[in-house]
């Protein structure tokens, strides 16, 4: 196995008492005081996660929106400066080589952010593209950190590091200004936990500082296991989980960035499938007896047949029962079906829900 | 890590108190670390007698279930009900309000093939 990469954070981890796991290749915190405290610290106040696992990408030259438009479902046309657009890139079996977001930074001047895990994968399928556009790409991920400041308080503690009016700015958006004493950073109102708050992109021998000056604002760091179960909450996608190479944008929910007024990779196949019809549909579910749905769980109906899969699952901590994801065949899939799923040998009863399931 | 020393381990991390005939049995501090918030414990065995190394129940943390595993064969008397409503006592007094099973032993020797806390010290790294 390949020697596990590490952030230029990945010292202070430690120091931090983190409990570090090996996550996409990389060594990183899964949890510090523990999953629960940090989990409602982002809901309710605030907290900070180290993503620069997070894989960035720069796309310039004359064909680099046209190029976009092709290799991504959601309408590029529609940035503009200090615009973000959510995306993904569908492959050409009707599955998804990986989601997405594109930061417009300027005409023709892009920035993908990719999953860690699909780096390389992302970087060979888009310059297999590539050639036949005037585009230049640069792969600046090991460059890169990304801190993950989430929480309804965010923008008020971290207002004292910039000029920024951080409480103006809207929902995927971006700018780029000094922040806490480093020139050029990017700070996004974007994040994976519905809670509210900045990403904030700048170099590696920046991290430690601004790491630092975020903490001393009484911002606690918060682990990937908390992120996860912020973002199931919100009912959002985690790749490798409720979408991969084999799911489809449209059975996973895509829909709503699935842009069919443009042509992409499999556009056309995929709009003859929308207008054919689904078969399956990822859907979220709360538990009705008691249990904990986790990824690979059979999901049966009230017979014991199978009608899909449990992809993602958890016991909320905001809510204090048990959620999940899965796809479960199109007439399971209206809020409200009663399904169940298959906990270690039992069909436990189950409920289809509307995501997301915390407001 | 907190391994008190008159308690007996085995290799799944569960601890055993010996009562008289009786052996109460939990979970170590070393194990509800490694499984983090610990949010239900179910034990349906109660009434049954069963083998060392049976699963007696199972414990679900936010993030990983996991089995449990009899140290010891003998009959279980009783399961804490209390941690039902407060899993959390797993996390946070492993030792004490977290305790699991009580099991009235078939076989009082077979606490001599469990861990003292020194062995299972080393086990665990501590």
């Amino acid at each position: 196995m390949d020697k596990l990469k590490s952030t230029a954070l990945t010292e202070l981890h430690r120091t931090l008492g983190a409990k570090m796991v090996p996550f996409a290749g990389y060594e990183m915190p899964l949890q510090y005081k523990g999953l629960l405290d940090e989990h409602h610290a982002v809901r309710n106040n605030s907290g900070m996660f180290d993503v620069s696992h997070m894989g960035e990408f720069l796309v310039q030259g004359k064909d680099a929106l046209g190029f976009l438009q092709k290799v991504t479902s959601n309408d590029v046309s529609k940035l503009s400066p200090g615009k973000i657009q959510y995306s993904c890139m569908p492959n050409a079996e009707h599955g998804i080589v990986d989601d997405l977001l594109v930061y417009c930074l300027d005409v023709n001047k892009y920035m993908l952010v990719v999953n860690a895990s699909n780096i390389d994968k992302d970087w060979s399928w888009l310059q297999s593209y590539a050639s036949n556009f005037d585009v230049q790409m640069e792969n600046n991920s090991d460059s890169i950190s990304l801190l993950a400041v989430q929480g309804p308080k965010v923008a008020e503690l971290l207002q004292s590091l910039t000029e920024v009016n951080l409480g103006d700015m809207t929902y995927y958006t971006f700018q780029r200004a000094p922040f806490a004493g480093v020139e050029d950073v990017i700070i996004s109102a974007t994040g994976y936990t519905g809670a509210g708050g900045f990403e904030i992109y700048l170099p590696n021998e920046a991290a430690e500082q601004v790491w630092n000056a975020i903490s001393a604002l009484g911002v606690p760091p918060a682990g990937l296991a908390a992120r996860d179960t912020l973002r199931l909450e919100k009912g959002f996608c985690l790749y490798g989980n409720d979408i991969n190479d084999t799911t489809h944008p449209l059975e996973a929910g895509l829909g709503w960035i699935t842009k069919f007024t443009k042509e992409f990779i499999q556009s056309d196949s995929l709009l003859v499938q929308k207008e054919e019809g689904l078969k399956r549909r990822l859907v979220g579910f709360g538990m009705i007896d008691r249990g904990i749905p986790r990824q690979h769980y059979p999901i049966v109906d009230k017979d014991d047949a199978i009608i899909g899969e449990v992809t993602s699952g958890t016991q909320s901590p905001s809510l204090n029962r048990a959620i999940g994801m899965g796809y479960v065949h199109i007439d399971h899939s209206k809020a409200g079906s009663e399904i169940f799923i298959q906990v270690r040998g039992k069909s436990l009863k189950a409920v289809v829900e509307k995501i997301p399931f915390v407001q | 890590m907190n391994i008190p020393s008159d308690l007996k381990y085995s290799k799944e991390h569960e601890w055993v108190r010996v009562e008289g005939e009786h052996a109460v049995i939990g979970i170590s501090d070393f194990a509800q670390g490694e499984l983090g918030d610990i949010v239900f414990v179910e034990v349906e065995t109660e009434g049954d007698s069963l083998d060392t190394d049976a699963v007696f129940g199972s414990i679900e943390a936010v993030k990983t279930v996991s089995d449990l595993f009899m140290p010891l064969s003998g009959e279980i008397v009783e399961f804490n009900t209390e941690i039902e409503a407060n899993p959390e006592w797993v996390n946070s007094d492993p030792y004490g309000k977290g305790w699991i099973i009580k099991v009235k032993m078939s076989d009082a020797s077979q606490l001599d093939a469990l861990m003292d806390a020194s062995a299972y010290g080393d086990l665990v790294g501590a």
